[in-house]
Formats: C-alpha cells, sequence, structure tokens
C-alpha cells in the first residue's frame, strides 16, 4: 500500500514548535492555488511504513549479491558511524575556511590516498558518481586538447564491451563515439586500434576499463596506451573494477592518464538503493591544471581553497558527495597499505573458486585460465538446448535469496550472467551459492517450468515492463 | 590491520590449492610484470576499528559546529526528525542497488515511484525522475535536455545560486551548448533584457525562484515571455521548501521544474550529499534523464513497480542516450519521502511560513538599527549593506557561536533564516550586529 493511501487528515508528528514571531503572509500574487497532497502519517505508521518497505528489498547483509561490475562487498558500520558525526554532518558548505579545517583533512587525506592507490598525481573529489566521474574525466581530456589548440580532436574510442555510460558520457563532452570491437577472446584489438589511430589527429582518446567486463586483465594494456598516446590521444580508465587491483597494480603505470573511482564500489561506502555514491577523477600532472571544482592547498591545520589555473568548472555545487567521501577515508584508514592488496587479492580468488566450479557445469565466457574480480556464465548454449535463458536463471536466484548476476552485460556475450563475488564472501557462501547454481543448471533440463515461473517466493512475480513502458504510470493519481 | 575478509588464511590456501596456486601472488602471475606495482603503497598501515574510530573523530572535531545559522546561499538548516536518519540506517535500504531485479526491490521502488508522486504534487507537473545529483546538475541535465535540432542556445539569468551557474557553463562547455546571461535588475532578472534576447535559436530560459539575493522574480511574466518563442522551454530552479506556500513552477508557466532536495530532510553535510530533483510536464517526460519508476502488474495481476522508459538511457542507447545518468541519489530522494511523510502538508506549511516570517522580522530589525536592506519582495534571505565591515559584523558573530550570513562582499551580507532560528536567536543577532 502506498504511503498516500495510508495517509488521514490531521494525523502528523510533533516535530516543530509554533512560531515565535508575528506570521506574515506571502503576496498573494504568489501564493500557492494547488492544494497539497503529502502524506499525513502519526510516527508509528512512517516506521511501520519504512520497515515493510525494508522487508521488500535485498541488501547485502540479506545474503549473497554477486552483481557484476558492482562491487557489491560489504559495507562496514563503522563508515556509517563516522559519516554521522555531528561534527560532519552539521558544516555548512560555505564556512568560513578556517572553521572547515577537519573536513578539508578528510578531503586531502582520501585525495592523498586515493593517487597512491590510482598512481596520479592529483585528484578531485567533486564528481557524484561514476558516470559523473567519466564525464569529469572527459572534459578534462576536451581542456587538454583545446589548450593545445587541438579542437579538432573530437573522436573518443571505446571498446564493444565498454559501459552504456562510456558513450554516453562522451556524447555529453561533445565527443563522437569510435566503438572498436573486441578479439574472440574477449580483449581489445590491438591491431584494430592502431589502424583506428595511426596517423589520425582526430582523437582525442581512449576510454578503457581494465580488468574489462569480462572479468579479463588486458595483458597488452600497456601496447594499447602507447598507441592512443603516439597519436596524440590522451588514455582515460574507467575505474568500475578498481576492486580486482587495487594496490598491486595502478591505472597511472599501464600508461592512463586520467581514471575515475567509485567508492560506493571499491571503497565499500555502500550503494544505497542506486546512490549517493561518489566517482572522485585523478589525473597526471599534464592535465591537473584543468581539474574542476576546489583546490586544497596546504599543510594540515592551515588548509585554504583555491582553483586550478585553467579549471574546467564545477561538476556540481560545493565539494561532493562528502559524507560518502568519510566512509571511504575510514575503510581506507582500516585497510591501510596491507589490507588494500589484500582485499583486491582475495577478491580475485572468489572469483576464480566460483568460476571453477561453476565451470563444471555452466560455460565461461572466453574460458580464462585465471579471471580477476569477476566472470561471466555464458547461458547461450543452455538456452538453445533448454529455452531457459539468463533472465530465467536470475529469477530462479532470486528464489534461493540470491541476488542474481548482472544479466545481459556486456554486450559482447548475448546471455550473460557476469558475477562478482568480491572478498567479503567466505568460503561457506561462496559453496552454498555454487550449489544453487548448479542445481538451477539441472533444474533447467529437468523442469524447465519452474524457471520459467520464478520467482514465486518474492512480494511479486515478474512484472509487465512492456506494459509499464507503453502506458506509463508516473505517479500516484490523488 | 583492519579487514573485512571472511575466509581465514587456511581457507584461502585450500581455495588457491584448488586452483592449482600456492599464493595470493599466484593469481597475478600470468600478467606482464610491466604492468604491476612493485612498490608499497604511499599509506599508512591499517587500523583496527577503535583506532580508526578515534582518528576520524579527531579530525570532525577540527571542525567548528555553529548552534545558531544564519547562512544558507544554496544550503540550508532546516529540521530534520529523527524519523529520516532511522530509516536511511537500515541496513538493507542503504546496502541494496539500483533496483535492477524488480521483484525483489519493490521497496525501493515504491519509495521512489512516492518520491516522484510527491515532487510532482510539490511542483505541479506530471512527471518526476527518481533523482539526480544536486540541484546545480538537475539545471544543467535540464539545459541540456532542453536542447532542439537548431536550437542550441540557453538564457540562464544572473540571478541565480552562482554554483548552479558554474555547473551549468561546465556541461555546456562539455555538450557545445551557447549559453547566454540574462542581465540581472534590481536584485531580479530584468525581462527586457530576457527579451532581447530571445530569439528561435533559444532553447529554454532557466530562472531561479526565489533567486540567489532570497527575492520572489517576476515568473508568470517570464513565462510568458519564454513561450512566445515555440518550443521553447521555460525551467525553473526552485527551493521545493518554499512550495508549501509558494505558487508550484506550474502554476507559473513553467514546463521543467529543477531544484535541489536538501531542504527537505538532508543534513548540511559541508555540501553533500544532497539530491537534484527533476520534474516535467507529459510532453517532456521523454526527455528527463535518468531513472524513472512506474506502476505496472505482475503475472498474476498484482501491482508493482519497476524501472521504466528505459529507452533513453544509456545502458539501452549508448551514444544515443540523452544523459549518463546512472546511480542517483536514491537514498536522498529516500530521506525526503520520509520527510515530506513526516511533516505532511501543515508541517511543510508551517516550515515555509516560519522560514518567511523570521526572515522578514530578521529585516525589520536589521533596519531598525540603521542597516539597509536590499529586497523588496523575498522570502527567506535577503541582503543587507551596511558601512560596517562584512567581515567585522561576521569576526563578531563568530565569536559567539554564531555563523552569520554570507558576505558578498565588503559591506553586504546575504542571510537566511528558517524555522531553526528563533526569535531569540535573531535578537542576539540584532544585539552583536549593533554593537559592530
Amino acid at each position: 500500500m502506498l504511503v498516500f493511501e495510508k495517509s488521514r487528515p490531521g494525523r502528523g508528528i510533533s516535530a516543530l514548535p509554533a512560531c515565535d514571531v508575528d506570521i506574515v503572509a506571502i503576496p498573494e500574487k504568489d501564493a500557492r492555488e494547488s492544494e497539497l497532497h503529502l502524506p499525513e502519517m502519526a510516527e508509528v505508521d512512517i516506521s511501520r511504513h519504512y520497515t515493510e518497505l525494508a522487508k521488500k528489498a535485498h541488501g547485502v547483509n540479506d545474503g549473497f549479491y554477486p552483481l557484476g561490475s558492482c562491487t557489491m562487498k560489504y559495507n562496514p558500520r563503522i563508515n556509517e558511524a563516522m559519516a554521522n558525526l555531528p561534527g560532519f554532518t552539521q558544516i555548512h558548505p560555505l564556512q568560513p575556511v578556517e572553521t572547515v579545517q577537519g573536513c578539508l583533512e578528510v578531503l586531502k587525506e582520501t585525495e592523498k590516498a586515493l593517487c597512491a592507490i590510482a598512481g596520479m598525481s592529483n585528484m578531485t573529489l567533486q564528481p557524484a558518481a561514476g558516470a559523473h566521474g567519466e564525464f569529469t574525466g572527459l572534459l578534462l581530456i576536451k581542456a587538454y586538447h583545446e589548450a593545445n589548440g587541438e579542437t579538432q580532436r573530437n573522436k573518443i574510442i571505446v571498446p564493444d564491451s565498454a559501459h552504456g555510460t562510456n558513450p554516453a558520457s562522451a556524447v555529453m563532452a561533445g565527443m563522437k563515439v569510435i566503438n572498436i570491437d573486441s578479439t574472440p577472446d574477449g580483449l581489445v584489438d590491438v591491431a584494430k586500434l592502431r589502424e583506428v589511430c595511426e596517423g589520425n589527429n582526430e582523437i582525442a582518446g581512449l576510454m578503457l576499463t581494465n580488468p574489462n567486463t569480462a572479468g579479463l586483465f588486458d595483458p597488452n594494456i600497456k601496447e594499447i596506451t602507447e598507441i592512443v598516446h603516439e597519436c596524440g590521444g590522451q588514455c582515460y580508465y574507467d575505474g568500475a573494477n578498481l576492486n580486482a587491483i587495487m594496490g598491486w597494480a595502478r591505472p597511472g603505470d599501464m600508461g592512463f592518464d586520467c581514471v575515475h573511482i567509485n567508492l560506493h564500489k571499491t571503497f565499500s561506502t555502500p550503494h544505497a538503493c542506486g546512490g549517493p555514491g561518489a566517482g572522485p577523477v585523478g589525473c597526471k600532472e599534464h592535465l591537473a591544471k584543468f581539474m574542476p571544482g576546489a583546490v586544497i592547498e596546504g599543510e594540515k591545520g592551515n588548509y585554504t581553497l583555491s582553483k586550478a589555473e585553467a579549471s574546467l568548472g564545477e561538476m556540481k555545487s560545493f565539494f561532493g558527495n562528502f559524507t560518502v567521501i568519510v566512509k571511504a577515508l575510514t575503510y581506507i584508514k582500516m585497510l591501510g597499505k596491507e589490507g588494500i592488496p589484500e582485499a583486491s587479492l582475495n577478491a580475485v580468488l572468489n572469483a576464480n573458486y566460483m568460476m571453477k566450479k561453476l565451470s563444471e557445469k555452466y560455460d565461461i565466457a572466453f574460458n580464462p585460465a585465471v579471471c580477476m574480480h569477476e566472470f561471466i556464465m555464458d547461458i547461450g548454449r543452455q538456452a538453445k538446448e533448454t529455452g531457459i535463458t539468463a533472465m530465467d536463471i536470475a529469477k530462479g536466484l532470486l528464489d534461493n535469496d540470491i541476488h542474481p548476476p548482472t544479466m545481459y552485460f556486456p554486450l559482447t556475450v548475448h546471455e550473460a550472467l557476469m558475477a562478482e563475488p568480491t572478498e567479503t564472501e567466505s568460503k561457506e557462501t561462496l559453496d552454498n551459492a555454487i550449489e544453487v547454481f548448479k542445481s538451477l543448471y539441472d533444474l533447467a533440463y529437468n523442469d524447465a517450468e519452474v524457471l520459467h515461473n520464478a520467482p514465486v517466493t518474492t512480494p511479486v512475480t515478474r512484472l509487465d515492463e512492456v506494459g509499464a513502458a507503453r502506458n506509463p504510470i508516473l505517479k500516484y493519481e490523488f | 590491520m583492519g579487514t573485512f575478509v571472511p575466509n581465514t588464511k587456511e581457507q584461502q590456501l585450500e581455495m588457491l590449492k584448488e586452483l592449482g596456486f600456492n599464493s595470493l601472488q599466484d593469481l597475478t602471475a600470468h600478467l606482464p610484470e610491466d604492468v604491476k606495482f612493485k612498490g608499497e603503497l604511499d599509506l599508512p598501515s591499517g587500523l583496527s576499528e577503535m583506532e580508526a574510530s578515534k582518528a576520524v573523530k579527531k579530525i570532525a572535531a577540527k571542525n567548528v559546529v555553529f548552534d545558531s545559522i544564519f547562512r544558507g546561499a544554496g544550503a540550508y538548516n532546516h529540521y530534520v526528525p529523527a524519523m529520516v536518519g532511522h530509516v536511511l540506517s537500515n541496513e538493507t535500504l542503504s546496502t541494496a542497488y539500483t533496483p535492477y531485479q524488480a521483484e525483489k526491490s519493490q521497496g525501493i521502488l515504491q519509495s521512489i515511484f512516492e518520491y516522484q508522486t510527491m515532487i510532482c504534487d510539490l511542483t505541479g507537473m506530471d512527471v518526476s525522475n527518481a533523482s539526480v545529483y544536486d540541484g546545480a546538475t538537475a539545471a544543467a541535465e535540464a539545459v541540456a535536455a532542453s536542447r532542439e535540432r537548431k536550437m542550441n542556445k540557453a538564457l540562464v539569468s544572473a540571478a541565480i545560486q552562482p554554483s548552479v551557474m558554474k555547473v551549468i557553463e561546465t556541461y555546456c562547455f562539455g555538450n557545445g551548448m551557447e549559453l547566454e546571461v540574462i542581465a540581472e535588475k534590481d536584485g531580479v532578472t530584468d525581462i527586457e533584457d530576457l527579451k532581447a534576447k530571445l530569439d528561435p535559436s533559444v532553447c529554454c530560459v532557466y530562472i531561479q525562484h526565489p533567486n540567489y539575493y532570497g527575492n520572489l522574480e517576476a515568473a508568470a511574466e517570464i513565462g510568458e515571455a519564454v513561450h512566445t518563442v515555440k518550443k521553447c522551454k521555460f525551467i525553473m530552479g526552485v527551493n521545493p521548501m518554499t512550495l508549501g506556500v509558494l505558487k508550484t513552477p506550474r502554476e507559473y508557466g513553467a514546463d521543467i521544474a529543477v531544484g535541489d532536495g536538501q531542504p527537505l530532510g538532508l543534513s548540511l553535510a559541508f555540501g553533500g550529499p544532497y539530491v537534484g530533483f527533476m520534474a516535467s510536464t507529459d510532453a517532456l517526460k521523454r526527455n528527463l534523464p535518468g531513472r524513472i519508476v512506474g506502476q505496472t502488474t505482475d503475472h498474476n495481476g498484482k501491482i508493482g513497480y519497476v524501472l521504466t522508459l528505459q529507452a533513453r538511457e544509456q545502458h539501452i542507447r549508448r551514444e544515443k542516450a540523452s544523459s549518463n545518468v546512472c546511480s542517483n541519489q536514491a537514498a536522498c530522494a529516500m530521506a525526503v519521502g520520509v520527510y515530506l511523510s513526516c511533516m505532511g502538508n501543515e508541517g511543510l506549511k508551517n516550515v515555509a511560513t516560519q522560514s518567511y516570517s523570521k526572515a522578514h522580522y530578521m529585516a525589520g530589525q536589521f533596519e531598525a538599527i540603521g542597516l539597509e536592506v536590499e529586497n523588496k519582495d523575498f522570502f527567506h534571505e535577503f541582503i543587507t549593506k551596511s558601512d560596517k565591515s562584512s567581515e567585522a559584523i561576521l569576526k563578531a558573530l563568530e565569536a559567539e557561536g554564531i555563523l552569520g550570513g554570507y558576505p558578498l562582499d565588503d559591506n553586504r551580507i546575504l542571510w537566511c533564516c528558517t524555522e531553526m532560528n528563533s526569535k531569540a536567536d535573531i535578537d542576539e543577532v540584532i544585539a552583536i550586529v549593533k554593537e559592530v
């Protein structure tokens, strides 16, 4: 039942005292005419309403969540406690600089830590999400070429395995996308890349995830970034998959010029139903003067704020999703220099363990000897043999309290289930999930109807998405 | 060292052996050596939870928390009912992701559907998206969404929040849209200048109401002017708190309403996370960026909710998408939903009325002690002009634990009142300023 259907005029909570100055009337020309329909609820009803909503959702605390490319790792509760400190939550973003030295210390320390992990020289924490970070990175590249008088450089190379945000971000940055098909083993086609780049003075750069969305680390990565640099392009690292390599490989050392990092993935700030996240962007020295937002200078206790020399502007108001950054810093402080590679290598270990066990039944896309943090189950053969698709397996998992892997992505594998177990799952959890995955495989051959009808234990069964788009009902009608 | 890896060393070794390896490092043995980082990360060693907690608390203690705040300028100090924090701390809701698996995400989808309904109700618009990053990015996305073939120019009022202007500029630097600023006259948008600048290449006009200086714009008149150009969209940036009592953007003739939801239940938090809302007329619903939730039914005819109109979005359209927005501010949107459920119609009107009344009381008191108030028709922010230096006034207040208004220059200060400022707090400020 919607909150509006639970509303009863006259109910409310005792939030505010009466006004202690004379009430001043709003001028008639600006006074609201239409009636408001906000819910009128007793406090107990609000509490129960949201408790009920939470019961109809699946979080990391509810069970295994191997959603590929999303890094659904456990979110330590200490992160939340630190982000909720009044010393952070009650600070106005436009306070005098000497009264916000703690906030600036959080930003500066996080910048330094992320630079160390990414192999970059500068970092801006202003971007609010991964896609926002991509856009920021591309604007850096654009500003760089324009400053060099190379305004014709407006083409960006994006491999076909990239996230959909990559080409969409490129367009927001006024660039045209050149798609490059992968090789049959799922990697960047170096020959094709060379063909596109050689002598091409319109190339702005390349956007790449490494390891890519199939969980494959591209061994040719240095050659790839060199090819782009040779033709005058810049290399952008999409940090969606940074959890695979943090602490033991760095985008900067691979030859990338700028990166974005998803704090809500790699650094355990929760995904919060889809946000707030944070998408800091790092760059090497030659791009630093174009960075957006505030630049924090000086030493601890005496920080000052300035702007980069040729700053490209502001990505959002103020300093980014600040309390999300507090969570990431808390996490980095706990893991430290030893814990960061340990986390990453365990993420790789868990993915390989799961991949090996599941390969006993499922086909694994590109069949790598070793994957990184994630791998793709290719349901194509099974779908042909049984009619059971990646979607059906996913829905079957819902009946087993496991959040399904990412479906139908990347686009290079048609019936893809992309699984990323992360380092925060135990062998016991993985073993249980492996059994469930295998039993669903068998079910496809033995009793496909069960999977066609799944899920049956969830609050609703499969929903009519076509109908939802054809006759959009996008709000409650009073 | 802190760790969140549950597998014991023995388990790790056992798993490695099954894979034919002896150590974690063996997992990367197949990769070229020259891409591996061989040094030690330039970071301190890891900490226990107790140590990390102490360290972060020590940093937080370096900030000055003001008990009495008279500063707005884009971030507003309102009362947040305890229920908001209580709901946001729910572990399921805080750790779930975007509701891709609708059957197991009905709670999240429903909360977004409720949020969309509330935003439409407040703004008077037909369709709301599930939120974007903040008010500034909402404004920039609305400008980009207004673009049409051969209509590439945006007109933006000079009287908007400066950070919003900067973000619109940045987005235009990216997408190549032309941006022209409409002059400001007497603290509001200069309508004559707007009319002079309107031409068939203008795809949208953006104003803020109440504007950066707290003034109410002649929004209806501006809307009429905008609509003399075919297909030109009137975008209004609004403070949603004011909509408890102010005309809706729709009533002023807006095609798109945007703003920052921060005043509705989100703490100041040094500028974020906040939440950008975007709502439009039905005709423009396919131009909206980001997620939108719709109602549908399941196989058994039971009502349920799904992400819908996805053909607009990046994961389907890639380079043809209208925006790259995917992750939004779902939890912040939920905070707005909880806040508005707590406040209800009367509560929101009360917040708006108190903010308005207190600002007018304070402005009157400033005039009584000889400061000039520049505004005539304002909501809950206003500017004082004085011979006394802004710095001297603000320092004197700071010494008493009060965050005064935002200094616009050496002699002008932008003040803000909300329900949080009691008459006694206001009188204290007046007494201190009088002595400066």
